[in-house]
Parts: C-alpha cells; structure tokens; sequence
C-alpha cells in the first residue's frame, strides 16, 4: 500500500511538481507570480525548496512564457510553464501551435521540444465570466504535435501532470480551477504517472453512453444516478482525460455496445470537442446508434458573469437528454 | 532643465566616450550606468524624510521643471568598424589581426555562399527547387558572427544566415538536399528550401514564422546557464521580425531572467518591400536596447572585423556575466526579399548597385587581404573556377537523389506513432495504391 496523503488538487499539483523538482535536477518551473506561491498557491513552497533558479517569476508576457520554455526544452531542460488563466493562452498561441507543434516534424526529428509541459487553470468556477471561466481544448485539439490533458481529481492531476512532465512531446495540462479547493483524496505523495491517451471507464452501463472531462465528470456522475433512479437506465461513463490524441478505442466500444451517446462539456458546442467525437462516433459505429448523439455544451455566447446558472451544462439539462435519446 | 541636461549628459558621456576611445570601451562605460548587475534589484529601506523619490519601479531623482526626453534619431547610436569602406584598418589597434589561414577561411567562404547563392537562385528559376533565398551583401554578418562563437554556442536564425551554418562546416551536399527536399535532407523532406537546420552543428531548424525563436533563445540560454558548461547562444534576426511581440518578449526576458544570449539583428534596410522608415520611427533596433537594461553596440555589418570584434566580446561577457547583448548590424540586402519577390518594384538598381560595388564585406576584405600580399588575381581566378566546380558537382548529385519515402510524412510528429495516425497511414498507401498512375511514385524513395 503506497503512503498517501490528504490533497486537494492545488496540493496534487505541488506534490508533482515537487516530486519532479526532486528527481530532475534540469527540471525548472516559470510563469506569473509561481515564486511566491502562484495565484492558486500551485507552487507554494517550492522555490525556498528547490532554489530562485528553478522556480522563478517571468515578466507577464504568455507569448514570452510559452517561447521561452519552448526554448529551454529543445536546449535540454525539463520545462514546466504556468499560464495564469487558460483565457490568457491565446498570444501563446502561434508559439504552441507553429513552433512547438511542430518542432519535431519540421528539424526531421533533430529538435523537438518534448520537454515541454505548459499548465493552465481552466473551467467555470461560479463567477469567473468571460475571461476567469473558458475551457479552450477545442482551439488545441486541431493542433497534431501537441498533446491536451484534462484531469477530473487530485489523483489523476498528479498522475497525469506526472505523464505529462515525462512524455517527449509538448503537453498542455488544464487544471478545473473550480476544484483546486474542493476536490479533496487521499494522493500517493510518491510519485506515479496515469497513461495518456487512455479513457477511463468510471462506471459501466449498458445503455447510455455518457463522455466528459475534468469538472464535467462529476455533474455526469450524479446524472447517471439520477438516470439509474428515476429512468431505470444504466449509464456507462467515461473520462475522457486525453482530449488529443484522444482514445477513439474505448468510446466507440462503449457506444457499440450501448447505442447511445451524449458528451458534455462546458466550452460553447459549435466546433468544440464533443463535435469531433461525435463525428468519428457516427462513422465507426454509425449502424450501432439507437438514437442521434447528444452533445450538452455552453451557448455560442462567452462565458457569461451573472447568467453562468443558465450556461452551464447542468445535470437538469444532460438528464433532459438522456430521457429524450431513450425515448428517440 | 535638470532631467534634459541628465539626459544630454548621458548621451553627451557616450559620444565623449566614442570619440575618446572608440568601440568596445563605450559598453563598459554603459554599464557603469546599468542599474542591474547579477542579482535582483536589492529592496532599499522606505524613507519618506528623504526627498528623494522611492517608487518601487524606478531610481531617479524629482524634477520640477516639464520637459520630454527627446529620441535621438539624427544622431543616433554611431557605427562601430574596423575597415574603411575599401577595406583599409582604421585604427590598428582594432585590427583582430587574425592569422592569414583564418582570414583566408573567412573569405573563402563568403565566396562559397555567394557562389551556391547564385546556382541556387538560378535553379529555383527554372523549376528545379520550389523556392530560394540569396544571402547578397550579408556575408560579412555570418562569416564575422560566427568565427566569434564557440562550435558548442547554439544559433537560432531567422532564414537569412546560411553563412554561419556554412561556416561551422555544414557541407554543400546538406544545403543542397535541404533546398530539393530530397532522401539525403536531415530534415525529412517537410519544408521549403533554406529552412536548414543540423544537430551536430548546434543550429537550431529554421521556421518561416518571424521573430519566434527570439524568445526561445532566452529559454535555451538560460537552460545552458544552469548546465553551466561556458555555452552561449546566438540569436539571428532582421530588423523587420524586430518589431514583433516575440521580439519585445525575448529581450525583456533574457534581461530579467539574466541569460547568457547575443541578439544579432541583421538590419538590411528593408522587409521584403518594406524600408526601415515605414519599420519603426526610433534610431534602429540598438537604442531599444537600453529601453530592456541590455548592453547594446550598433556595427558596420559590411565590415566582418567589426562584426567578428563586437560578437567576440559580447559572446565573452555575456557567458561571464550572464546578461544578454544587443549587436545590430548594420547592412544592405542586395538581392530580392526571395524567388518570389522582384525588388525592382520598390526600389532603384542605382541603389542596389552601390552596395554591390561600393560597400560589400567580400569586396572590402579582399582588399584587406590584397594589401598584405595574401591573395592575388591568380587565387581569386582559380578559387572561383574551384568553387563553382564543388558547387555544381554537388547541385548535379542532388538533382538525381530520389524524394524521401512517403512513410516520412507521417512519423515525427509526436516521439512515437499514434493510433489514429497509423490508421491514416495505411489508408494514404491503399489509396495510392488503388490510384497509383496519379501519384509520383517513382521521385519517392521506397
């Protein structure tokens, strides 16, 4: 039995972060205010730890931030940069979409900067609006070269970020900010990585099949039990986990078997992720489906401030679904 | 009053100081100046009895009277050489005096770049290569760079600085297979012609997006100052990727963040169609500089001497200070932007010819080496005869090369092969295989 310890995900985070910090000394982690701690305390301890040179404050530049740990990775150093709100990613996004994407494709494989790994607070937290609340997986997941690691807890943000910190290609790792605090678990304080690219099954069911990541999941959680309860349907539910390169294996297994699909997520449904899994879905297991696939997403608006009760892909609305799809 | 005669005091000191010693001593005297050496700006004390200002952003004293600093673009920061513009030493003490091997090394490979300039540039023309860049009149800023550096230094270029991968030995064959993306190409085939790259020779893969390495160079500067292991790292740009947002992220960070890093920025006088004027309004990209806390020194990027003199001791001082240096060279580029690109648009052939034949770095140390006896008409005519012969006996072997396998497309683009990359892949050879008369198979290597 592996020595654990009481963390909520902000703590999981530290305790990956520190693990690595122990274990490789090139090992260096920057961004916005991480010196003293980080604005979700994410690095709280480390730089008195682990030293001013390894854990230090850049300017507040995301472009900066991002090429410049690009730089460090292709140089040797294990890079892990911190974007303050995944809403500010975006004047990184020509660095992590033409230059990291696509370092090693481009040199031949004679540069690369696999050891990259870029972490961002992500999702609505009850008032964050516009610019405190967006999952932008979708802008990424169009990116071949990167890859994009949503977690849903403390365990599976320290094993993934972990993954994510080893595997020789640049990762971005977005963190439900919303459960920094109030996801709490008993985590291995050694430490252990959780595959990439694996989905996992949470629950098994066998007539609905319901696919989500990070916050999400525990809203589809309580809308299997309210499903199983009030419908009588058994739901099979998936973490999807790895939204690129995601595991097209384990989905389309499921809806094989179960002939119904509904994915849900926060970020706006047009063009956002669940239209990719919905269509490779339908073209796999197109004779399989006993009813359209149900996407329960956020409204084509930005995310709005006092309207965030309405936007959200509540359970109401998933279980809406779900009884329209039995009933198709 | 105060703050304009402090002003012209500290411009003032630079030029009494330029005119006095010339050159290198003006950064030393710069730096008496810098506001940060090594560590973090140490915190002082709050005092409000003293009237003295105690922001925390800035160390300066009140003024009462309102006056703006003016930018001085009529005289800006002065040209540092070390030749005349027909190649005679100015002042002896500047003279590098390199052995004559070495300056025979410069010169021949300057000739070699402009000589593979030309057949290139040619064979793009008639349909043998996709694309091509010329490196005409900015010979002088890769040969004189690069002698400067250590082999370990690694370079991040822009697209316009084959001479210092040329320099480092990258062989001709490479160039070539590079520029017909052929199955000898170390980078597979995947991008347009001059986007080099080599691993062994510690020069970073070319990309077409503009200013994006600046900020990388800072990150891998700053991982070889923890490596600790006397690295530096060059980083190529033009004056026009100057005035992206990378640019300003990469000085600002390798200032702060105290990276051992030389910005080379090869001011040319125009981006593509674009002269400097319609560039930036300040004097050039050096007196940015100062505005980030970084050593700076405009040169004359025409005179591989001034070049070579100002990238040795910025390459010296910055791996043993562990700040950024700012080197803006100036030149003239003498060809098109491109093979895509008829400079006779927007610009006169009076003007490009008096680069060519007035003030050209070949030229100019030619001369050098003619007043010392070191090279004569005779050299220069069997040089040139020997030189085209390599490079035509290396276009010639690239020409016939095969294409790379198709395979290649699909590897690299993560460390392992994916699943659903696998799957596209064996899709892409049953296609072709069903329409195979309408695929090139036969360019492709098997």
């Amino acid at each position: 039995m592996r020595p654990t310890q009481k963390m909520n995900l902000f703590q999981s985070v530290t305790s990956a972060l520190d693990n690595t910090l122990a274990s490789d000394p090139t090992a260096v982690i920057f961004g916005e205010d991480v010196a003293f701690g980080g604005v979700f305390r994410c690095t709280v301890g480390l730089r008195d730890k682990y030293g001013k040179d390894r854990v230090f404050n850049t300017p507040l530049c995301e472009q900066g931030i991002v090429g410049f740990g690009i730089g460090a990775a292709v140089a040797g150093a294990t890079a892990i940069a911190e974007i303050q709100f995944a809403d500010y990613i975006y004047p990184a996004f020509d660095q992590i979409v033409n230059e990291a994407a696509k370092y090693r494709y481009r040199s031949g494989n004679l540069f690369d900067c696999g050891n990259l790994t870029i972490r961002a607070p992500w999702g609505c937290v009850g008032h964050g609006s516009l610019y405190h609340s967006q999952s932008p997986e979708a802008f990424f997941a169009h990116c071949p070269g990167i890859k994009v690691v949503i977690p849903r807890s403390p365990v599976q943000a320290k094993g993934l970020l972990l993954a994510c910190i080893a595997d020789q290609n640049p990762c971005i790792f977005f963190e439900p900010k919303i459960l920094y605090r109030a996801a709490v678990e008993q985590v291995p304080v050694e430490p252990y990585t959780i595959p990439l690219s694996q989905a996992e099954i949470l629950q098994e069911g066998s007539d609905v099949t319901l696919v989500a990541w990070g916050t999400q999941i525990h809203v589809m959680r309580e809308v299997a039990n309210m499903a199983q309860e009030k419908l009588g349907v058994s739901c099979e539910l998936i973490d999807l986990q790895t939204i690129l390169p995601w595991d097209t294996e384990t989905v389309c297994k499921s809806v094989v078997k179960t002939g119904r699909l509904l994915i849900s997520h926060e970020a706006p449904i047009t063009g956002g992720f669940a239209a990719e899994i919905s269509s490779t879905v339908q073209e796999e297991c197109f004779l399989n489906l006993e009813a359209p696939i149900s996407r329960v997403c956020g409204y084509d608006t930005p995310f709005p401030h006092i309207f965030e009760p309405f936007y959200i892909p509540d359970k109401w609305k998933c279980f809406e679904a779900i009884k329209k799809m039995i009933n198709y | 009053m105060a703050a304009v005669r402090s002003m012209n005091k500290m411009y003032g000191v630079c030029f009494h100081v330029v005119r006095q010693t010339a050159g290198l001593k003006v950064s030393r005297l710069l730096q008496h100046r810098a506001f940060r050496v090594g560590a973090v700006q140490r915190q002082q004390p709050f005092d409000s009895t003293l009237e003295k200002p105690q922001f925390p952003g800035a160390s300066a004293d009140f003024v009462d009277q309102l006056d703006f600093i003016q930018p001085n673009v009529i005289s800006g920061i002065p040209v540092y050489r070390v030749m005349d513009r027909q190649g005679n030493i100015i002042n002896p003490s500047q003279d590098p005096q390199l052995s004559k091997e070495t300056v025979l090394n410069f010169y021949q490979k300057m000739t070699l770049l402009n000589t593979m300039d030309r057949i290139l540039y040619e064979s793009q023309r008639q349909g043998r290569i996709s694309f091509y860049m010329t490196n005409y009149g900015e010979e002088g800023t890769h040969i004189g760079s690069a002698a400067a550096l250590d082999p370990n230094d690694i370079v991040f270029g822009q697209y316009r600085e084959a001479g210092v991968l040329m320099y480092r030995g990258f062989p001709l064959d490479l160039f070539m297979a590079q520029c017909y993306a052929n199955a000898d190409d170390l980078g597979k085939g995947r991008q347009m012609p001059v986007h080099y790259g080599s691993k062994d020779l510690n020069f970073v893969t070319i990309s077409s997006p503009l200013a994006t390495q600046i900020p990388q160079a800072a990150g891998a500067a700053y991982a070889l100052k923890r490596e600790n292991m006397n690295r530096a790292v060059i980083c190529y740009f033009g004056e026009g990727a100057a005035s992206e947002g990378d640019a300003h992220a990469g000085f600002n960070f390798s200032a702060t963040l105290e990276c051992p890093l030389i910005f080379f920025c090869r001011n040319n006088g125009y981006a593509i169609s674009t002269p400097t004027n319609e560039q930036y309004r300040g004097d050039g990209i050096a007196a940015r500089g100062p505005g980030y806390g970084m050593l700076s020194i405009r040169v004359d990027g025409n005179d591989v001497f001034a070049v070579y003199n100002a990238t040795k001791e910025a390459r010296r001082r910055a791996v043993a200070e562990n700040q950024p240096f700012l080197i803006e060279a100036m030149t003239y580029r003498i060809g098109h932007h491109s093979t895509s690109d008829d400079s006779s648009a927007y610009r006169s052939v009076d003007e490009v010819n008096y680069w060519d034949k007035q003030d050209h770095p070949i030229s100019r140390l030619r001369h050098y080496m003619t007043t010392r006896g070191w090279w004569s008409e005779d050299d220069e005519r069997s040089w040139r005869k020997q030189s085209r012969k390599t490079v035509m006996e290396a276009f010639e072997r690239a020409e016939k090369r095969l294409k790379p396998n198709v395979e290649l497309m699909f590897t690299d683009v993560y460390q392992e092969m994916t699943p659903g990359l696998n799957k596209q892949r064996e899709s892409m050879w049953r296609h072709v295989q069903q329409y195979k008369e309408h695929y090139p198979l036969d360019l492709y290597d098997k």
